[in-house]
């Protein structure tokens, strides 16, 4: 028996984002995001899309094309602080905006990616980051109920990937990657070095194969993943 | 930045004890770092994924994928670790940070926090402040004493939408070192340079000043 194989175009791949996908989007500043991955998204121009994604990157980086080419409906984030096209979008009504702590989000893809409802949790009690939450008694206290999340598709982008979907990030490329890349239904993952079965070791890998349908190899790595001189 | 800025970085730092582990928020508690002796046995903990932050490295020695939360090239100690968020936020909410350093717009004299937005202003949401100053053992706050208009930060009540609620342990400021306490805002220590009358002057508070010498930092 043989693990199946799961290499896959880039054109092909991302060709599967349908117009209204809701779609999570790995890194955390430059590290882990999938530049490669969103310039084709770019290119396809699939419209009225939900990203989620823990910032907006910078001006003129990454997801940020997409909200420059009119292809954004709406952004779950955690922070814009280094964006300010994205702030400025917000705040003219061009995009909506939903804000959620960095690590709750973690958690809720984390659920999701488990196959869970949601969690209860005490973060943001007391706070305006707590309106509107449903909330739930246990041991005497009130708690806030958060929902699990999970989207159309996820985006990611690792260091190493097998042929099977297997996944290794490199250091803080890391981040929401692993965690989005199980909370999707369908799972694209661009690898830096894409290798045979067999290639990565089995006790080393951060992404099991069975969660990736696609695994895109990058021709040549995009510019905006180079060093940013501020 | 002012000689008292730095003066007041590097007083922050001295709170960095063997065996901590510490997250230093984006702003000027990431300073904190240039402060710390080389033989410090303590560990740094950024939330985007690291656990054993080494030294800032300029753009000649950095490396793409190692960077810090507020988007600095940064090296990894030996026995560094790196984390996915979820792991990242763990640490923060299992009560495994011993110390956070974070900004401020405004710290109540009960020790409400309020760093995140200025309604109308500025809103880009919150990152990981809310767990790190609501979870974190201790909180401390690194800020100018007032703001660009010359408006205090430390107050009787906040103002604007408070990141966490009666978080805040100790306040250093370019002019004093404050703590929090049951009783209100404590002068511990003060500027170089300054008075009393010129900390009491910029507080929009009451100030609980100690008896004979108050150190200098």
């Amino acid at each position: 028996m043989r693990l199946p194989e799961k290499v896959t175009g880039m054109e092909k791949a991302v060709s599967k984002i349908k117009d209204g996908a809701s779609i999570m989007v790995g890194g955390f500043g430059v590290p882990g995001t999938p530049f490669n991955l969103i310039a084709e998204l770019v290119r396809q121009g699939q419209k009225d899309l939900t990203l989620i994604k823990n910032d907006a990157n910078e001006k003129d980086m990454g997801i940020d094309h997409l909200l420059a080419n009119g292809q954004v409906r709406k952004l779950i984030v955690t922070h814009l602080g280094l964006n300010a096209h994205a702030i400025g979008l917000m705040n003219e009504g061009k995009i909506e905006v939903e804000f959620c702590a960095q690590g709750i989000l973690a958690e809720r893809i984390r659920a999701g990616s488990a196959g869970l409802i949601g969690f209860v949790s005490d973060i943001g009690i007391g706070t305006e980051l707590a309106e509107g939450k449903q909330m739930v008694e246990m041991d005497g206290k009130s708690y806030l109920i958060e929902k699990a999340l999970r989207a159309d598709v996820a985006l990611v982008h690792a260091d190493s990937a097998d042929a099977f979907g297997n996944l290794c990030f490199a250091k803080t490329a890391r981040n929401f990657n692993p965690l989005m890349a199980m909370a999707a239904d369908c799972v694209i993952a661009e690898c830096e070095q894409c290798l045979p079965l067999g290639g990565l070791e089995a006790d080393a890998i951060h992404t099991p194969g069975p969660f990736v349908d696609h695994v895109v190899a990058i021709d040549q790595l995009h510019e905006e993943y180079d060093i940013v001189r501020r | 930045m002012s000689d008292a800025k730095d003066r007041m970085v590097a007083r922050a730092a001295k709170e960095i004890k063997p065996g901590m582990l510490v997250n230093l928020g984006i702003g000027l508690p990431t300073r904190v770092v240039n402060f710390l002796p080389d033989d410090l046995e303590a560990g740094l903990h950024t939330e985007n994924g690291l656990v054993g932050v080494g030294p800032t490295l300029d753009y000649e020695h950095a490396d793409r994928n190692l960077i810090d939360a507020g988007g600095a090239y940064i090296s990894a100690l030996p026995g560094g670790a790196f984390i996915d968020s979820a792991t990242s936020f763990a640490i923060v909410r299992s009560g495994r940070l011993d110390l956070t350093m974070l900004g401020a717009f405004e710290v109540a004299q009960n020790g409400d926090l309020a760093n995140w937005k200025i309604p109308g202003k500025f809103s880009p949401g919150v990152g990981g402040g809310i767990e790190l100053a609501q979870k974190a053992k201790k909180v401390m706050v690194l800020t100018t004493h007032t703001d660009r208009k010359g408006k205090s930060k430390l107050l009787e009540a906040c103002s604007l939408p408070l990141t966490a609620r009666g978080c805040v342990q100790r306040i250093f400021t370019d002019m004093a070192v404050i703590d929090v306490t049951p009783e209100g805002f404590a002068l511990k220590e003060i500027a170089a340079g300054l008075s009393v009358t010129d900390v009491v002057a910029a507080t929009a508070a009451p100030l609980i000043i100690p008896d004979g010498e108050i150190a200098k930092f």
